[in-house]
């Protein structure tokens, strides 16, 4: 692939615990993946949603090989990961 | 951040609960250079061009998904009409050319490949005969090929003796795969006004007007246009639910323009047209019948489920056009039997039947759609009904279709089971007044006025 940007979007959903951040953050550093933005929150009181925006330009890694580490990463917590190219939020959020 | 929570975290329940996806990416190959009036000479050319063009598909498109977490459930190739490039009068060379086009599919992993397609909305010539004739072998001995014949157009009228020799062409298909409740009929579709870019199966082909190779984009998700719906809650009056139809349309718009545009930057050939069709699945939620419902219907087939469906296609439409420069195919709802988990029960129920579907088919995409009814239907009976719907079409400048099963030994009260994709469906009741006559006229209903439309 030869794009300039090279942002995506991670989403981590589901049951809240400590640690996520943390773990989901440190993986990330060694990947090479340089967060830029960050939310978290919790929905409805139970369900923790963080959304994380990051470019990984510096990467070596494959988007599903990002999306394995992040999901391995919690792998013991009730935890879904998504990783995808930020064009899809682009192309459907803004006219 | 660039975008809110919401923003993202819609998106992500969008495809993860609601099965919002690329149902499928669908390469149209031209085949016009393939010609060769030596059957075998043809089916090579046709078979290495399917390869070599095709190789890279499914490997691009499941990259491409991969990186934008947007499942592309298939990968599908639409050919030039088999009557354009198999130049022969006889049946075994139809044979030929179509079993090595399946071959090819299967080589390349492709589930579906479209375009074993003749037009004779006007009359036939001796080649639309000849692949005509090797319809029932071609749709019983191959797995992936799938057939159209055009059989009506509001500039030629309706054939009427293609009506009938099409319908005796669906009973002996259905005779010949009876063992699987006639599934070689459901790789078949009748047209009126058919569109040459259309990317879904099994009425895909390409057509001649088109260029040498496009990528042709199909989304689907009508479980997101439901989702939307439910948000709104039961008192929002039907403007509103409109608007939030044209809003899900649009977002589920631009994720297939998307992907189909990087699709096609990837394989180095143009991206045609994204087609946004509400194409339902077997899988609960993903079901253009439960739009409906959510809508306030207590089933579909309901009294309201023209208008209902009127404003769902309108609106899928509205949204679509403003999010993309390329929407063609078909782009609206379809309302396949068996392929829709609501319209299953409604068809078992009695909510819904062939009349009603009729009714419904004349505000929507496509028509009588993936429909069984007894296997004892006359042949006078099923090509009336099959011309009811050219009629449909032909009459409101609109492609319409018939895609109909009749099930072999099987009665109103049976069920027919395909499996995967195309489901299951309860054999519907067929009206038993006679229409025999008036079908054995044969000829050509004139083509319909153009003015004086009141």
């Amino acid at each position: 692939m030869d794009k300039e940007t090279r942002h995506i979007i991670v989403t981590v959903i589901g049951r809240d615990e400590v640690g996520i951040v943390a773990r989901i953050a440190t993986t990330m550093a060694e990947a090479n993946l340089n967060i830029i933005d960050i939310n978290q929150t919790i929905l409805g009181g139970e369900i923790f949603a963080m959304t994380l925006l990051a470019d990984r330009a510096g990467s070596k890694l494959s988007m599903p090989e990002i999306t394995s580490r992040l999901q391995e990463s919690v792998a013991e917590m009730s935890l879904k990961v998504t990783v995808q190219d930020s064009e899809v939020f682009q192309y459907m959020h803004r006219v | 951040m660039k975008f809110t929570s919401e923003e993202i975290l819609e998106t992500v329940g969008m495809i993860a609960e609601d099965k919002l996806d690329i149902r499928t990416v669908t390469l149209g190959l031209s085949l016009l250079d393939c010609a060769d009036p030596e059957p075998a000479a043809c089916a090579r050319k046709v078979r290495e061009k399917i390869l070599n063009r095709g190789a890279r598909l499914s490997s691009t498109a499941d990259a491409v998904a991969n990186e934008y977490g947007l499942p592309i459930i298939n990968k599908r190739i639409s050919l030039t009409p088999l009557s354009l490039v198999v130049p022969s009068a006889d049946p075994a060379a139809f044979v030929k050319v179509a079993q090595s086009v399946d071959a090819a599919a299967a080589e390349l992993g492709v589930n579906f490949i479209g375009g074993y397609t003749a037009m004779i909305q006007k009359g036939e010539t001796a080649i639309d005969r000849a692949l005509i004739g090797a319809m029932p072998e071609v749709l019983s001995t191959t797995w992936r090929f799938c057939g159209s014949v055009v059989l009506a157009s509001t500039r030629a009228g309706i054939n009427m003796d293609g009506c009938h020799t099409m319908s005796r062409v669906i009973q002996e298909t259905a005779e010949r795969t009876a063992g699987q409740d006639g599934i070689g009929c459901a790789k078949l579709v009748l047209f009126a006004n058919p569109v040459e870019d259309n990317p879904f199966m099994a009425g895909a082909f390409f057509g001649s007007g088109e260029e040498e190779s496009s990528i042709l984009v199909g989304v689907s998700g009508p479980g997101a246009v439901r989702r939307a719906l439910e948000n709104l809650g039961p008192d929002a009056d039907l403007g509103r639910v409109a608007e939030a139809v044209k809003k899900a349309a649009f977002k589920i718009t631009r994720a297939g323009e998307l992907i189909g545009r990087e699709v096609a930057r990837r394989l180095g050939i143009g991206f045609g047209i994204l087609d946004l069709s509400l194409a339902p699945t077997p899988a609960e939620g993903d079901s253009v019948g439960q739009i409906l419902e959510t809508m306030g219907l207590a089933m579909p087939g309901a009294p309201g489920s023209t208008a209902a469906l009127m404003m769902l296609n309108d609106a899928v439409k509205k949204g679509g056009l403003f999010a993309s420069s390329s929407v063609g195919g078909l782009s609206g709802a379809f309302i396949p039997v068996s392929e829709d988990a609501s319209m299953i029960r409604a068809a078992r129920a009695g909510a819904i039947t062939i009349e009603k579907l009729e009714a419904m088919t004349s505000v929507c995409s496509v028509g009588l759609d993936m429909i069984a009814i007894p296997g004892a239907t006359s042949t006078e009976t099923l090509a009336a009904i099959i011309a009811d719907e050219m009629a449909i079409g032909c009459a409101n400048h609109k492609t319409t279709a018939v895609r109909i099963i009749p099930a072999p030994g099987k009665n109103v009260g049976d069920s027919v089971h395909f499996g995967g994709l195309l489901g299951e469906a309860p054999v519907m009741a067929v009206s038993k007044v006679s229409s025999a006559t008036f079908i054995r006229r044969g000829g050509r209903i004139p083509a319909p006025l153009q003015s004086l439309n009141n």
